[in-house]
């Protein structure tokens, strides 16, 4: 397929190692002549702020909707201020609609996978960036390749396949399909490409240290902050995956996303439950967002092709 | 490739590699058939896991898609499989539901990615100026892809609803009478495209601003010098500075139009939703996917659309291609 079309420099890094120490860890430092310095106008901050309001609307009125009822939900005008039932709501959409099953079920999941994608896709970037071997350029595109391979066109095999291995409707047949991924692989070969210098391999090569063990004491202390990055990077994909899951899995074992399709399908659609449903199942993503957003921010710029 | 460098290089020189305390060197000279073996098989082992994984649950999936796209497989007797040779295909070709969900798949597609990526494209301009609670701006407009395909459908299912939607009746405090969001062919289209469009602005937004940030200063400086207003700067300078993170966000958003599921599913109005619509109005080719095999029972048959999603992905590709070839020409 259009493999080639995907711009990715894969030069060798220069050979010497950057020499200055990053001012705070995981934040992108910036070439000091690069990118437009032009300050903002009012006007960038009036665009700016709607963008805001529109992004973060949605969810806020989520929480507006999960706080009231259903009857007041469905009035015109519609509610912008929160109601009294929140607490109720959430309770009731843990409980009457399995959303905290289905809460478990994706924190495993997702914490199942995001572990062993950091895991796999250190090792093979640490592989494609610093190791020599045959056939590596050719290997390392195809894993770009793979990036280009729409996962839905498998599902009916994969389908009889988790069936034949008695796993439909289990979480493994959700986890092991995506225990790592093709841009992990590459964002940590990316990664390591620049900020591991060769020598302190070669060193250690010359020292007698096997290739597992330059892995543990020498690759991992230096990509522990773009690890940290991936694994929440692939946690929240993870999390929020659909397609997959949802053909899979059933409603008695649901993830979040699964769950609140069973939510909006009831009889009696009940508004605000659905909603109070959506935003629990949203809380874990939004609170990490607010505690690591500007590591996350920095990891999906720094994973960004360039140039 | 990143720009960035030296993120993490504090101190990690201290912690270089040593000798193993008290003179045990297992060096070259003791294992030399050992160390040769790490040396040459240790890449390989590293990047086995991916190409495992991959190999099991995508390659052999994906090959073996074609083979039952050549029989009759339902979904209760997995095992046994008949041979009817083109048949699907046939079937799919003469099903006027195929025309309509790859139409479907087609207009949503564009609708959602051709705003999608100019929105992202403004709003990593405005990102790129220095100001004030940058680091809000850029989490804020991240949230939305935080949010899962659930809840965003939800809740923008909400929000088009016919009688009480809040879209609805700001419709009708400017004047406009209110739209049949769901029922309606391109309303429907354009509510499922604004979910996309607002769950995935922001996201690609980064990836522009990122690369924006590694344009060098001097480009800038020089168009200005030689009286290049802002729009020419941002047209002549930032636009082709960034074409291959565009290219690259084309290439993304195009494969996700095409597998769009989940968006349309539970606009639709949960697992009910599959049909896209009454008159499957809103029908992809993911739903038509879903329906043939996990509703009609008919694993063959969705196998079929399986391929037929790959062709008209390839198809848009080439399409790509050859305008871009047709454009180099004539520039």
């Amino acid at each position: 397929m259009t493999t080639d079309s995907l711009p990715v420099r894969t030069a060798t890094p220069p050979r010497t190692a950057p020499k200055k120490p990053a001012p705070r860890t995981g934040r992108r430092l910036l070439r000091p002549r690069a990118g437009r310095q032009h300050h903002a106008g009012p006007l960038a901050y009036i665009l700016l702020g709607i963008t805001a309001i529109v992004s973060i609307f949605p969810l806020y009125w989520t929480m507006v909707a999960a706080s009231t009822d259903n009857t007041r939900v469905s009035q015109t005008p519609p509610p912008l201020l929160p109601g009294p039932n929140l607490l109720s709501n959430l309770a009731r959409a843990w409980n009457e609609a399995a959303m905290g099953k289905a809460m478990l079920n994706s924190l495993i999941v997702a914490g199942v996978i995001a572990l062993s994608t950091v895991l796999f896709a250190t090792l093979a970037g640490f592989a494609f960036a610093k190791l020599r071997f045959k056939g590596r350029n050719v290997l390392l595109m195809l894993v770009i390749g793979t990036m280009m391979v729409p996962p839905q066109l498998g599902v009916v095999p994969l389908f009889m396949m988790m069936s034949e291995l008695g796993w439909s409707q289990e979480l493994p047949a959700v986890i092991f399909p995506t225990l790592v991924s093709a841009v992990g692989v590459f964002f940590m070969r990316q990664y390591l490409a620049e900020a591991l210098p060769d020598e302190l391999v070669e060193a250690a090569r010359v020292d007698g240290a096997h290739s597992l063990r330059i892995f543990w004491s020498i690759v991992l202390p230096v990509a522990r902050p773009p690890m940290a990055v991936l694994f929440m990077i692939t946690f929240v994909h993870a999390w929020n995956d659909f397609f997959w899951p949802f053909v899979v899995l059933d409603m008695t074992n649901p993830t979040v996303p699964v769950a609140l399709t069973q939510l909006s399908a009831g009889y009696i659609r009940d508004q605000s439950l659905i909603m109070a449903g959506a935003l629990l199942g949203t809380l874990p993503l939004l609170a990490m967002f607010l505690v690591f957003g500007r590591q996350i921010v920095s990891g999906i710029m720094a994973g960004a092709v360039k140039g | 490739m990143a720009t960035s460098t030296s993120k993490a290089q504090t101190g990690q020189g201290r912690r270089g590699p040593s000798r193993a305390p008290g003179g045990e060197d297992t060096g070259p000279r003791r294992v030399p058939l050992l160390h040769r073996l790490d040396v040459k098989g240790a890449p390989y082992a590293f990047i086995a896991p991916f190409f495992v994984v991959f190999a099991a649950f995508s390659f052999y999936p994906l090959v073996y898609t074609s083979w039952i796209s050549l029989h009759r497989v339902e979904l209760a007797t997995l095992d046994l499989m008949e041979w009817v040779g083109f048949d699907n295909y046939i079937a799919l070709w003469n099903d006027s539901r195929f025309w309509n969900a790859a139409a479907n798949t087609l207009t949503i597609g564009v609708l959602s990615t051709v705003p999608q990526l100019l929105l992202a494209l403004g709003l990593a301009h405005l990102l790129n100026y220095k100001m004030r609670g940058s680091l809000f701006f850029r989490i804020a407009s991240l949230v939305p892809y935080a949010t899962s395909v659930g809840a965003a459908a939800l809740v923008f299912t909400m929000l088009f609803e016919r009688d009480f939607g809040m879209i609805n009746w700001a419709f009708g405090l400017v004047g406009l009478d209110p739209v049949n969001w769901e029922a309606d062919k391109w309303p429907a289209q354009a509510a499922i495209s604004a979910i996309v469009i607002w769950r995935w602005t922001g996201y690609n937004a980064l990836l522009y601003l990122a690369a924006m940030q590694a344009i060098p200063a001097e480009r800038y400086e020089a168009a200005a010098i030689d009286g290049a207003s802002r729009w020419k700067q941002f047209t002549h300078v930032t636009v082709p500075g960034i074409r291959s993170t565009i290219v690259f966000t084309i290439v993304l958003s195009t494969i996700g139009a095409t597998q769009l599921f989940g968006e349309p599913l539970i606009f639709g109005q949960g697992p009910n939703g599959v049909t896209g619509g009454a008159d499957n109005q809103y029908q992809t080719l993911g739903l038509l996917l879903y329906e043939e095999g996990w509703k009609n029972y008919q694993m063959g048959r969705s196998a079929t659309v399986a391929w037929a999603m790959f062709l008209l992905l390839v198809l848009v590709f080439l399409a790509h291609r050859l305008i871009q070839r047709l454009r180099s020409r004539t520039s």
